[in-house]
């Protein structure tokens, strides 16, 4: 329990809100990613996460720079265009103490980094991942990125004829057990989104689409303030109760679904206009494709796989982190080099191979 | 002992897939066992089953362990190269050939034993894909018996390789015997080549150097191994996963490492930073391909400072062609590697011995000196096997490097990561998971001033530039030191690196006989250290030996003394295939008379009988 003396009331972990921030930005004023910080600095008090015990990671990209902007008390790793997701499996191979936080753009994801974002989630590594996604290059200045839709202009008029990939569908296609679609704009979604991926183990996507204002923001934009607020469909209204809460709001029967995380945290998805069911992969791959067809966006808990085995328990790795392994751990005695050497002088410990490429 | 005996190589000429390997090893190791020297060439081609391979053997009782280029005993069993290998004897040479391929007439000096290879194992299989590979014991059984190989040497290589599988061991057991059989009933010897027991392999080991390097991550405490295959370098982390399994579970089966098979070399080095960034001791390994795709992490591990150690086994590149040859061509690459003003500390060793030894000093250094730490390798060193004593047990602890613990940083006033507290050039670094908040930093590329917050001040970004020059002079200190012998009497000096080694002892031993008397620098890494410059200054003419076109170390050399550039001159070997001493000698000789050197005067070689 520690902390800084900072006012304001204290979380389940002693910690006030201000543990939680950052840097000041130097994003520009009104950009989507800032929000999002916003949304990340406290939806991380609330869920009491201890600072010391996340460590923060990033491509290249206005995106990826936001993580210098919260948790400030978190050690954190700017690393090249589009291979965050290979960092952070490093950083989870060394230490799996740690809750990653990946802040990505959709260049640095979709486009660059499409490649490790699929083998992320293929491995479910635990991260939560969030994907900034404006349709753009904001840090190049706003050319298309891989997520544009087909038809919206850029700033010069120019559509893009392209097919957006969705990071979210990719996702589910490759078994990933947490996949969300928000708007930097619908922080009463966001949080409650950001809660549930810190409570889950294995990869967490959140698709967040966030405006860039500077090179995305104008008519013909379908990634715009105004475009997304009239697409945005959400699929329910999300509560998220930690582990640590009861679950205290009455809700009316039959109009809740819940999910419960392995951690005894609660997802509470109150129904709008029909019962999505967030646990069918099938039904979400659908939801999503009929809202592409419809231009619509769809934003929720897309799908849900709370059991789902996270890298590690594949890996069979000992409890204690590897970065914290004593040296007698990880050198076997003398006996075992002694054994082995005897091996390559008989020849019984080497046997041949031969070809490849 | 006469000139034929423990003296001479043989190469076996086959098609790949064909098992010939087991073969291969069952005279390679029964020879050792006899106690005379020997070394194994595998020239393979990139593939599967089907193309020509050779194999060489070299016999020698004075321990030379390098490439022959001539070839004492041809075994033909290659229809398709068969015309090219015969020709490839000369006066004097033995050619044991399958009776059913067909060869234009062999000269009369030349010692022809046709072997009925097929009426041979006919008897012993009725299993034609069994017989293909069953066919190369024939051969082990006729060399056996025409060189003298003890009956019982065999059996106990063979034992050694096929113990494991009863069925095959009889199977192979029978084949060996119809050949040896056939020869003693049906062979006249009409050749000097002979092995002989000595007692100069006593007690050593046969080992391939990638097998060795994984031995020497395992013992160097290495928590998190991340690659993607490629040969010549996945039999590294093919045999370190091997040793992992068997040696770091605990009883309960969980491991203490983690190996993931990454999806490209980007995704392996960038595990391997992130692993080396959260405190682990991390490694990778690759070849020239991969260490193409590495390079932008590689500079954001310098310039970051974080721990890696990435091994490169070197062969000829790119891509497609010869990607099974060997080479030395990544020198001056992996030295620089990335944008930006880069260099990288660069391990190089030379024998199955220091590729165990660097192997952990590698990460020892990176964990030192904050930054990826690169292992040159190549192919013939890497993938073949070489005698060696065996490994002494590590008697020291690892160096973790400048990590503050936590009870260190709660001592301190403040905490910066990129600091230069000591004025070695090193800052101290702490590792996410660090309760205390001044512990905690921001990791980005070139653009932090020492408390790690971002800049982009031109006289912030020349500091940090210079205090990373500074760590490489530090580096300097901390590096394999060269191996130097020197010659009061030489005017010539030798310099080379990695597994021309071998061939350079030889060649000083040729070059001796000639009249020409040597100094000898073996590098064993980059940075260079204060040795190169005293070695420089001493000797008259200079030749850097190298496997690469270009003569990049050479010219590294030039750059690192440029009073002394004028004296460096350069012997390149690239042909993908190991270095012949031969050729080091003639271009030795060629560039010495060039240049108007004395008389030459022959002396005694230097090492007759020393096995190394
Ligand atoms: C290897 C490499 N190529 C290109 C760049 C240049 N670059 C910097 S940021 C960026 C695009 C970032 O777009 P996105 O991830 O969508 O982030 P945004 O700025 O929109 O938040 C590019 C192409 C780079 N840094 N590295
Ligand atoms: S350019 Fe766009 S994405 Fe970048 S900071 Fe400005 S508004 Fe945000
Ligand atoms: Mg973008």
């Amino acid at each position: 329990m520690s902390g800084t003396a900072a006012e304001g009331p204290r979380n389940l972990a002693g910690f006030t809100k201000a543990d939680y921030e950052g840097g000041k930005t130097t994003l520009c004023p009104g950009c989507g990613h800032n929000a999002i910080t916003g949304g990340i600095i406290q939806a991380a008090f609330e869920a009491g996460l201890e600072p010391h015990r996340v460590a923060k990671l990033s491509g290249i990209g206005c995106s990826s720079k936001t993580p210098a902007y919260f948790l400030g008390h978190a050690h954190g790793c700017n690393a090249v265009h589009g291979r965050m997701p290979s960092v952070a499996t490093g950083v989870h191979l060394a230490n799996r103490e740690l809750l990653l936080i990946g802040v990505s753009g959709d260049g640095d994801t979709a486009s660059i980094g499409l490649g490790q974002f699929c083998h992320l989630v293929r491995r479910n590594v635990p991260v939560v991942y969030i994907i900034e996604n404006n349709g753009v290059y904001g840090l190049t200045k706003g050319q298309f990125s891989a997520t544009a839709d087909v038809g919206s202009t850029m700033k010069n008029g120019r559509p893009n004829a392209l097919m957006p990939i969705d990071c979210c569908a990719i996702a589910i296609e490759l078994g990933c057990g947490f996949v969300a679609r928000s708007f930097s704009g619908d922080q009463k979604q966001l949080r409650p989104l950001l809660k549930a991926a810190f409570a889950h183990r294995g990869t967490a996507v959140l698709d967040v689409v966030s405006p860039c204002v500077t090179f995305a923001d104008h008519e013909g934009s379908t990634k715009s303030y105004a475009a997304v607020k009239q697409s945005d469909t959400p699929l329910h209204e999300i509560d998220f109760v930690p582990y640590f809460e009861d679950i205290h709001v009455d809700y009316a029967p039959g109009t809740t679904r819940e999910v419960e995380l392995p951690d005894g945290s609660h997802i509470v998805l109150k129904k709008l206009a029909e019962d999505y069911d967030p646990t069918s992969r099938a039904r979400a791959l659908m939801t999503l494709e009929e809202a592409r067809t419809e231009r619509r966006l769809v934003t929720g808990l897309l799908y849900v796989e709370p059991e789902k085995p996270a890298f590690d328990r594949d890996l069979g790795l000992v409890d204690t982190p590897l970065a914290r392994l004593p040296l007698e751990q990880v050198r076997p005695p003398r006996r075992v080099l002694e054994e082995i050497m005897e091996g390559f002088r008989t020849g019984r410990g080497q046997v041949a191979a031969e070809g490849g490429g | 002992m006469n000139p034929g005996v423990n003296d001479f190589s043989i190469q076996v000429a086959t098609v790949n897939g064909s098992g010939s390997q087991t073969s291969n090893t069952v005279l390679l190791r029964a020879i050792f066992q006899m106690g005379v020297p020997v070394s194994g060439k595998n020239l393979f081609p990139s593939n599967i089953a089907g193309l020509p391979t050779w194999f060489t053997i070299r016999v020698s009782r004075h321990g030379w362990v390098a490439r022959a280029a001539r070839t004492d005993v041809m075994v033909v069993m290659n229809p398709e190269t068969a015309e090219a290998d015969v020709a490839g004897v000369g006066p004097g040479g033995v050619i044991v050939l399958n009776d059913q391929i067909q060869v234009p007439p062999i000269p009369d000096d030349r010692v022809v034993y046709a072997v009925p290879m097929r009426a041979l194992i006919e008897p012993i299989t009725h299993d034609v894909r069994l017989r293909r590979l069953v066919v190369n014991m024939i051969y082990v059984g006729v060399l056996a018996e025409l060189l003298g190989i003890a009956e019982g040497e065999i059996e106990r290589a063979l034992d050694a390789q096929l113990g494991h599988k009863p069925k095959a061991l009889a199977l192979n057991h029978q084949a060996v015997r119809a050949g040896w059989e056939w020869a003693r009933d049906h062979l006249d010897k009409r050749d000097p080549f002979r092995v002989e027991r000595m007692s100069l392999t006593e007690g050593k080991i046969l080992i391939d150097g990638n097998n060795a390097a994984a031995l020497g991550a395992m013992f160097g405490g290495v928590t998190v191994v991340t690659w993607y295959p490629i040969t010549p370098s996945s039999s590294l982390i093919e045999a370190l996963i091997g040793h992992l399994e068997r040696y770091r579970r605990r009883p309960d089966g969980r491991a203490n490492y983690a190996v993931v098979q990454a999806e490209d070399e980007i995704a392996a080095i960038g595990m391997a930073l992130g692993a080396g960034w959260a405190g682990a001791r991390s490694m990778t390994s690759t070849s020239g391909p991969g260490i193409s795709l590495m390079a932008e992490f590689a500079g954001y591990g310098y310039y970051a400072e974080i721990p890696a150690v990435v091994w490169d086994i070197q062969r000829v590149g790119p891509s497609t062609g010869l990607p099974t040859r060997t080479s030395q061509g990544d020198l001056a690459f992996v030295h620089q590697l990335s944008h930006g003003d880069t260099r990288h500390p660069v391990l190089l060793p030379s024998s199955v011995e220091e590729c165990y030894d660097f192997a952990m000093r590698a990460f020892d250094l990176a964990e030192r000196l904050q930054t990826p730490v690169f292992v040159l390798s190549d192919l013939d060193l890497g993938m073949n096997n070489w005698m060696s004593d065996p490994f002494p047990y590590p008697e020291r602890p690892w160096d973790r490097g400048k990590v503050l613990t936590e009870a260190e940083l709660a001592k301190l006033a403040t905490f910066e990561r990129y600091r230069d507290v000591d004025g070695d050039g090193i800052p101290y670094r702490t590792l996410p998971g660090v309760r205390d908040p001044k512990g905690a930093y921001f990791t980005r590329g070139s653009g932090h001033d020492e408390a790690a917050r971002y800049t982009e001040s031109p006289e912030v970004y020349a500091r940090v530039m210079d205090r990373l020059a500074r760590k490489f002079e530090t580096a300097r200190a901390l590096v394999p030191a060269p191996l130097v012998e020197d010659d009061d009497q030489a005017e010539v000096g030798l310099i080379t690196f990695g597994s021309n080694h071998w061939a350079l002892l030889e060649s000083r031993d040729q070059l001796q006989t000639e009249g020409v008397r040597t100094g000898y620098l073996l590098l064993r890494a980059l940075p260079f250290t204060e040795h190169l410059g005293r070695f420089l200054a001493r000797y008259r003419r200079i030749y850097v030996v190298e496997q690469n076109r270009d003569g990049q170390m050479a010219a590294l050399v030039r750059l690192e003394s440029p009073a002394d550039a004028a004296r460096v001159g350069s012997i390149r070997c690239y042909t993908g295939l190991p270095v012949d001493p031969r050729h080091i000698t003639d271009e030795v000789l060629r560039e010495e008379r060039a240049a108007g050197a004395g008389a030459a005067r022959p002396a005694p070689p230097i090492r007759e009988g020393v096995v190394r």
